[in-house]
């Protein structure tokens, strides 16, 4: 009885989530009248700006990760080792962007620093990059933190650090050399998190006039009917391979650590 | 017909045959223990008891009705877990109105019957407390309360001690044994401790590899172990390589050392070497009276335990540790020193295997 | 010397430990308080700077009121539905008697279907259930079921919340998993042997436990669901009448024809979801005490 309904309950919540799947394949095969062709997939490869685009946004997507890795590790390990105090404070701080919707964010970014402000972010290309590239930091900011902090908790942090300082260590020495190897895999893990959620990111990059891959995205499903499905079967295998790489290198630090 | 009855219980997980052939009687108001290392089906058994698994074959009978084919919920039965089974989410008191709840019995009658139960743990005070308020021993007192409060018919232990600090585990045993007998409800109690298993029970049941390998008063367990691993596993066990002289007359050689054991005749052959067993308290350092083999030994260790002291000590190819009450003037003999052992050849366990 | 007088250098000393957080500070300031009072603050100020309360109750005209309606009610649904189907799911793999083999990938499913969101996943639900999808295509041709007929619009309020589910159901499974796992077995025999069935264990026992993180998981899927622009965007275009595509037209355009009234519309999503989560804690606090 009970196992019927759980069969029921997982073969519902599979179809549901398989025939969206199936639905975006099938379709974006169908370009050619009557017979299944990758010709959607060849006309989105051709385009410039598919390339354009998407290089833009992993560039971006790849500076968050280093900007949200120099800004997390060091804060999560501070915290753990001298401010604990401050803990509730962070935290609360970290969840936010969970709680205020991103599009609110941006939409004070665009207030705040135009032109006429005391720093004129949007009023440069760049100064727009990496506005967005905070705002992509800001929106990965909970999923970081807490991966960090996790990992942080499984390795006696006061413990390394004295050891370390012991032995003559500073503190760049400390972070680089010891902190950072033993949270590998959760920055890792939230790395690749970082990327899957920037990849295809819409409202901040079409709101700051971006020429990112959601945006792009977004316009070609307005004008087009196949290649949208290619695209975001191609989205799709991005965010797959993305939790992938997590899975990956989680399975494999574990294995690492039996050996040892 | 004793009041619960379990009759040629198997049970088998896959391939692995987890109880096999377990059959025993238990009187009303009796505590039993199930005692055997962990992994010999003692566990499961319990849990066949409780309902939480069918058996494979066989019958469970309480108080004359046929329960194994019952649901955990229909069998009216209290039962007491290793730790943390307090329901965290209720208080003391709410945990202990559980059952009577769930039977629908009313409000006033429920709050009685509370006040009751903590009064019987004496832990009164401590109704409005969340379980994570209270030490593990008081835990383990509520979750005896809450077992007891729906007025079980058989009550189950499932090593509800093994969590807790040693001196809280020794008073809370008494405890339990107490209320127990206050109640006079019939008890079973899984356990891995063979001393905690004999300071309560009445009976002790050994088990190893699924079966019960001997059942018993915990003195007669103690003292006339049947089997090799019972004796080895309920309490310490030397055991002396002897050399048979004349099997007719039962007289064996230790160390050189003849001696006659009054036991008949022996199976084995001239020449064989046979094995010895002997409790430590057996034997004595010294010669002693009504103790009549003494064999020469060197002493290797001496461990003072306080009350007692623990001598281990060279006797021809064995080592035999052998217990001494302390005596204030009589400091415990230098280790590498030559000393005599004696003791009964009465006292000699014979083991079957 | 230092025997004599005591040393007085403690006191006056700077809080060093605390200029290690000083860039997460400043971070968190520049890009995340700042930007938020930036809003607070301008929803209550005149184009020129003055304090009004004009913008808020501007907001009050017929299309901003029933675009908070609708975002509430599609936040609530799809939280609502995310939980139940999600917890179904969850409760199925943990306690169903499922093989063991079934949990990792629909972990791993759940991680990459939750992330699947925004524009992407608008162009798979077309895909399969718009006017030329898959599943309303083989409906059509197998069974003559036209789904228009039967109401049913992708671009409408509930094609958005059957979209929106496929990302806040897995939501719901990833967070839920482990809080099932928590369960313990010792609570489900205890209750059963003390006489308890499965329903009252549920509802006595289990639910109360599970009940925080049930909560904290409805509100997070409610916020989730009522800030979404991407998904509702490329799905229906600049259309639907809910608040954050209307903020995002006003962003883009200034369709309101007010710069300030962006700033109330704003704040009052801030107000929501925030208040969706004060109700979360002080529920939680209350349903905790239990906890340490």
């Amino acid at each position: 009885m009970t196992r019927l309904f759980a069969w029921g309950a997982l073969i519902f919540g599979c179809l549901f989530f398989l025939l969206p799947l199936v639905g975006m394949t099938e379709f974006s095969l169908k370009m050619r009248r009557g017979v299944y062709s990758f010709d959607a997939y060849v006309r989105v490869f051709e385009d410039p700006t598919f390339w354009a685009t998407f290089s833009y946004s992993l560039t971006l997507a790849a500076a968050t990760i280093v900007f949200g890795v120099f800004l997390v590790v060091p804060t999560a390990y501070w915290v753990r080792l001298k401010l604990p105090q401050a803990r509730p404070v962070i935290e609360f701080i970290t969840l936010l962007p969970l709680v205020i919707p991103a599009i609110v964010i941006v939409f004070g970014y665009i207030r705040l620093y135009n032109t006429s402000s005391f720093l004129p972010l949007t009023g440069s290309a760049i100064g727009t990059d990496i506005l967005l590239t905070m705002g992509y930091a800001t929106l990965a900011l909970p999923y970081m933190y807490r991966a960090v902090d996790t990992g942080l908790r499984t390795i006696d942090v006061a413990t390394l650090t004295e050891a370390a300082q012991s032995l003559g260590a500073g503190w760049f020495t400390i972070l680089a050399r010891i902190i950072l190897p033993n949270v590998l895999v959760a920055v890792l893990s939230g790395a690749f998190l970082t990327l899957a959620i920037v990849i295809g990111e819409f409202t901040m990059a079409a709101l700051l006039n971006r020429p990112a891959f959601g945006p792009f995205m977004q316009l070609l499903g307005a004008n087009r009917a196949y290649e949208p499905p290619a695209l975001a079967v191609i989205a799709f295998a991005i965010t797959w391979a993305c939790m992938g790489l997590i899975q990956l290198v989680t399975r494999f630090s574990k294995h690492e650590r039996a050996k040892a | 017909m004793a009041f619960l009855d379990l009759t040629n219980l198997e049970k088998t997980f896959g391939a692995n045959r987890v109880v096999k052939d377990f059959s025993l009687e238990i009187a009303k108001g009796e505590f039993v223990s199930l005692l055997g290392p962990s992994g010999c089906g003692k566990t499961t058994v319990l849990r066949m008891v409780a309902g939480f698994e069918t058996p494979t074959s066989g019958a469970i009978t309480i108080d004359g009705q046929d329960v194994t084919g019952q649901r955990a919920n229909q069998r009216a039965i209290g039962m007491m877990f290793q730790a943390y089974a307090l329901f965290p989410n209720m208080t003391v008191a709410d945990n202990v109105a559980f059952g009577l709840k769930v039977k629908g019995v009313a409000r006033p009658e429920r709050e009685a019957r509370v006040a009751e139960m903590l009064d019987l743990i004496g832990l009164r005070e401590l109704g409005a407390r969340f379980p994570f308020q209270l030490s593990g021993g008081q835990q383990q007192r509520v979750a005896l309360a809450r077992a007891l409060a729906p007025s079980p018919r058989v009550l189950l232990l499932d090593e509800p001690l093994s969590a807790l600090d040693a001196k809280v585990r020794v008073s809370l045993r008494n405890e339990i044994r107490e209320i127990q007998r206050e109640l006079g409800i019939t008890t079973i109690f899984v356990t891995h401790d063979q001393e905690e298993a004999m300071s309560i029970s009445d009976r002790i049941v050994v088990m190893n590899g699924g079966i019960a390998e001997q059942a018993g008063a915990p003195f007669e367990i103690y003292n006339k172990p049947r089997t090799r691993f019972v004796a080895n596993f309920v309490g310490t066990l030397n055991t002396l390589p002897a050399t048979v002289e004349a099997p007719e007359a039962g007289q064996v050689a230790v160390a050189g050392q003849s001696f006659t054991l009054g036991r008949g005749a022996l199976t084995a052959r001239r020449g064989d070497t046979v094995t010895l067993a002997l409790r430590p308290e057996a034997i004595r350092l010294g010669r002693a009276e009504g103790r009549e083999v003494v064999l020469p030994a060197t002493i290797n260790e001496v461990h003072f335990l306080g009350s007692v002291i623990r001598v281990r000590a060279r006797v021809g190819d064995g080592v035999v540790a052998l217990d001494t009450f302390n005596r204030p003037d009589q400091p415990p003999p230098p280790i590498g020193s030559a000393a005599e052992i004696s003791f009964a050849a009465r006292d000699v366990i014979f083991l079957q295997d | 010397m230092a025997d004599n007088r005591p040393d007085r250098r403690p006191k006056f000393r700077l809080p060093l430990e605390w200029l290690g957080i000083l860039p997460f500070v400043t971070f968190a300031v520049l890009f995340l308080i700042l930007p938020t009072m930036k809003i607070v603050v301008g929803a209550f100020q005149t184009p020129e700077g003055g304090f009004t309360l004009q913008n808020l109750i501007d907001l009050n005209t017929d299309s901003i009121r029933s675009a908070y309606w609708t975002s509430i009610k599609l936040s609530l649904i799809t939280a609502l539905l995310g939980c139940a189907v999600g917890f179904a799911m969850a409760a199925a793999v943990v306690f169903g008697g499922l093989p063991k083999r079934v949990r990792g990938p629909l972990l791993t499913f759940s991680g990459v279907a939750s992330n699947f969101a925004g524009v992407p996943l608008a162009f798979a639900f077309i895909a399969t259930l718009g006017p030329a999808g898959l599943v309303t295509l083989w409906l059509k041709t197998e069974f003559g079921i036209n789904l228009r007929a039967y109401g049913f619009n992708l671009l409408s309020f509930w094609g958005l919340v059957v979209t929106y589910l496929f990302f806040q159901i897995p939501l719901m499974i990833l967070i839920i998993i482990p809080a099932l796992d928590g369960l313990k077995r010792e609570w489900r025999e205890a209750a059963e042997v003390l006489g308890a069935t499965g329903a009252q264990y549920w509802r006595m026992v289990a639910f109360p436990i599970l009940f925080p993180s049930l909560l904290g998981t409805f509100a997070l899927l409610f916020a989730n669901a009522f800030g979404a622009v991407a998904t509702a965007f490329a799905l229906t275009g600049p259309q639907l009448n809910i608040v954050p595509i209307k903020l995002f037209a006003q962003i883009r355009g200034d369709v309101l024809g007010n710069p300030n009234l962006g700033y109330a519309l704003a704040f009052g999503m801030i107000v929501i979801t925030g208040m969706a989560n004060v109700v979360y804690i002080v529920l939680r606090t209350r349903s905790e005490r239990w906890l340490k």
